[in-house]
């Protein structure tokens, strides 16, 4: 397939994907607004922290209000990593490929570009409750889903979109962890309160994880909760297997299934994975959680180096 | 039970451009007859919603058109009215036979243009009128395009004059576009008027892109081609156009960037390496095809492409070089060429048309250039035009001076009332200006489609049908 095409497939996925993250991210920390005694104010900041988008959005704004933060989040134009941004390039790099996408995945795209601009056009008051916003763009998302998952034949181009997907899911968990894990850290001798209770909740809850762990573990401790959203191998949305998913699509796309690799980006992905295969949180935790989440980081953004050079950018 | 019946068009009143609906004694034509008594068994109310219905639907398909010069977002709609022009089709079978006429003999003009040149050698037109031709290309002389074919896509602009006859205003062999609203128009007004659908035989248009494909194949150096449709990007006005035929023929949609060549072939990269490419379906500009043989600034195209369209090894449709019969000082001699050509009279007549580069047309034209249409000879998309009668003096002047300037760059023809349909305007029914453009496809047969694009100026009195210029369109039913 062509190499600008693939390279668009992967980003609209990324950009859906990152979609989703910020209405979770959004929603949880409104909901756990909701849940704090009246002494206590909800913080904004953190969730700014998330994106890395700090300074642009001190450019714009003077304090972490709860407004403020919203807005940006959701329809500011100057944040890359914005709802509307998101769903502006993702639907830019549709467009871009239109032939090749099925009508269904088109048009499913278009329409969410165009509600999340009427949502904008309308809603002055969202700051107030962006609940019903969020729970739309979840839709939208898990609708795209289902839909490439089950109208699009599983070729290349799919696969190209799953690594997407996965990459910027894998760098999407590690992000939000991070930073709520440097907030929480301290209540950790407090355990038990249910202050702290609610806030690890809401940590699961934002990766849509907090069921699956409750079955798993049960109680909910920040080690376990560390764990289940580092390594586990079943959750969908844990780095681990997100990671696994995006290197079974590279294999996929380069055909190579045997073991090892056949290309740079194959090679690091396979490390990243084989390191984490062979660690337990213990290691993890040795190493410095925010050290080892802060270097999956930058490993993520190399793979997606590696494969623009393998895939995107041929030379004559 | 029939519904209780409407009066939708008591107080339709046609002006004195020929209606397309009603005769003047206000009796409804033949072919809208039926239609007409279906129309009426709906609301005003529920045909209101079937419009907002098209127009959502419209929207949501991303049928769109990117606005020169307005920010992001700013993608407008081509409006699709849903009242259809009809057509009968023993009209349409005269339309059909003479568009098929003209287009073979364009094709001959332009392959003698480039080779003997024997209709200059003839005298039936001038050297002169050839070289300064902006469109005419140098580069072409003795080029030999697969299958002897230069105009694969044509759209031919025709209107209808007072009397209701059909004529040329222009032809467009370039790029024209304007063929995907053709196809989703007719697949809207399918869901919109389901049972009408039902009741009378509309001849289908939906085959488009399997013609297209295969007059791809037909000219193809190789058999079992790789075909592709390059375009400018999604910044291009007509992306969704380009996008939808590419989709609907199942080939990639490229840009220049992804195209290169070597080794006398051209590639497109792949993610797997390099894999030739056989025929392009370009929709950008000749002078941007190939920035070593034309616009040197061009980032559109891709180096080295018409060397190897030379050499034979990839075709390209349409082939470069045919703006040449698309000039507008030129398509006033095309009954002329047809005689020349065939032996045959023009079965569809031109619209009078005043060349400025002949003495004494520029005389008239001058002199009477407040009931003419002006035209640049090399513009489109109702750009570089002023309409007489609907100008201000200090315009005529300013124009008067541009042709004086500079005579070859213009033609003028007279003010013609475009026939009108009704569309719906408010809360009733009123009277809009419509041309149409069919489309042609010249492959191992030249194949007229039924039907095609009909534009429609949607301001009240308004002759000006361009999208750029506040134009919509409807489907046209050949019945």
């Amino acid at each position: 397939m062509l190499s600008r095409v693939a390279e668009s497939i992967l980003w609209m996925n990324r950009y859906i994907e990152r979609m989703e993250n910020n209405a979770r991210f959004l929603d949880v920390n409104f909901n756990l607004a909701l849940d704090l005694p009246p002494e206590l104010k909800q913080q904004w900041k953190p969730l700014i922290q998330t994106s890395g988008a700090v300074e642009e959005y001190e450019s714009l704004y003077d304090d972490y209000s709860q407004e403020n933060v919203i807005s940006f989040i959701c329809f500011e134009e100057q944040n890359s990593s914005s709802i509307l941004s998101c769903i502006t390039r993702a639907r830019e790099n549709a467009r871009t490929m239109r032939s090749i996408l099925t009508k269904e995945i088109w048009e499913h795209i278009n329409s969410v570009y165009h509600m999340v601009l009427q949502f904008k056009r309308d809603d002055a008051k969202l700051h107030q409750d962006p609940r019903m916003f969020v729970e739309k763009i979840k839709q939208a998302s898990q609708l795209y889903y289902g839909i490439n998952d089950n109208t699009v034949s599983q070729n290349e181009a799919w696969h190209f979109g799953k690594v997407g997907s996965y990459l910027e899911r894998a760098d999407n968990i590690s992000r939000i962890l991070d930073v709520k894990y440097h907030i929480l850290l301290p209540s950790v001798k407090s355990v038990g309160t249910t202050l702290d209770w609610i806030q690890w909740v809401a940590l699961l809850k934002s990766a849509s994880a907090f069921n699956m762990y409750s079955r798993k573990y049960g109680e909910v401790k920040p080690y376990n909760v560390a764990e289940f959203l580092v390594l586990d191998r079943d959750f969908p949305r844990s780095i681990y297997y997100s990671l696994n998913q995006a290197n079974q699509s590279m294999h996929a796309i380069s055909e190579n299934y045997k073991s090892g690799f056949s290309n740079s980006a194959e090679k690091l992905i396979g490390m990243v994975i084989s390191e984490m295969s062979y660690s337990g949180m213990d290691d993890i935790f040795h190493q410095g959680l925010h050290e080892f989440l802060d270097l999956t980081q930058l490993k993520i953004i190399d793979i997606a180096n590696a494969l623009h050079d393998v895939y995107f950018s041929l030379k004559n | 039970m029939e519904s209780p019946k409407t009066l939708h068009f008591q107080n339709y009143r046609p002006g004195v451009a020929f209606d397309e609906m009603f005769a003047p004694d206000h009796l409804v034509r033949n072919n809208y007859a039926s239609y007409k008594d279906h129309l009426e068994s709906l609301s005003i109310v529920n045909i209101k919603k079937l419009q907002d219905a098209t127009d959502q639907a419209q929207l949501l398909m991303g049928m769109t058109f990117q606005v020169h010069g307005d920010e992001m977002g700013m993608e407008k709609i081509l409006k699709l009215d849903i009242i259809p022009r009809i057509i009968e089709k023993a009209e349409w079978d005269m339309l059909e036979t003479g568009l098929r006429q003209r287009i073979k003999a364009l094709n001959l003009f332009i392959e003698d243009i480039y080779h003997e040149q024997n209709v200059i050698k003839d005298g039936v037109l001038e050297w002169e009128m050839i070289r300064s031709c902006p469109a005419y290309l140098e580069s072409c002389k003795n080029l030999e395009p697969q299958r002897g074919i230069w105009t694969h896509i044509s759209g031919v602009d025709i209107i209808r004059d007072n009397d209701g006859k059909f004529c040329v205003l222009e032809d467009n062999l370039r790029c024209p576009s304007g063929v995907s609203y053709m196809l989703e128009n007719r697949k809207i007004l399918k869901a919109t008027f389901p049972k009408f659908f039902d009741k009378i035989l509309v001849q289908p248009v939906s085959d488009y892109p399997k013609i297209l494909h295969q007059m791809l194949e037909y000219i193809a150096p190789v058999t079992h081609p790789n075909i592709v449709v390059l375009t400018p990007g999604i910044y291009n006005s007509a992306y969704y156009e380009h996008s939808y035929l590419a989709q609907e023929m199942g080939v990639e949609l490229v840009e220049g960037r992804d195209l290169l060549v070597k080794d006398d072939h051209v590639y497109m990269r792949n993610t797997k390496g390099f894999q030739q490419v056989d025929v392009i379906y370009r929709r950008i500009d000749d002078t941007f095809l190939d920035p070593m043989e034309f616009n040197p600034e061009s980032m559109l195209g891709v180096r080295g492409l018409f060397d190897v369209y030379k050499k034979g090894n990839v075709a390209i449709a349409n082939a470069p070089g045919t703006g040449v019969a698309d000039d507008k000082a030129i398509c006033p001699y095309v009954p002329d060429l047809v005689k020349y050509y065939l032996g045959e009279d023009a079965i569809i007549s031109n619209v009078e048309t005043y060349i400025c580069s002949r003495k004494e047309d520029l005389e008239y034209v001058l002199d009477n250039i407040e009931k003419l249409v002006v035209k640049e000879t090399n513009a489109a998309g109702g750009y570089g035009m002023m309409m007489g009668p609907k100008s201000t003096p200090q315009m005529h002047a300013e124009f008067r001076d541009k042709v004086r300037k500079n005579p070859r760059n213009y033609v003028a023809q007279p003010m013609i009332n475009l026939s009108t349909v009704p569309c719906l305007a408010d809360e009733d029914f009123s009277p809009r200006h419509v041309d149409l453009r069919p489309f042609i496809i010249y492959g191992k047969d030249i194949s007229v489609i039924p039907g095609g694009l009909t534009r429609v100026a949607l301001k009240e009195g308004s002759l000006v049908v361009n999208s750029s210029q506040g134009g919509g369109t409807k489907d046209t039913w050949i019945v």
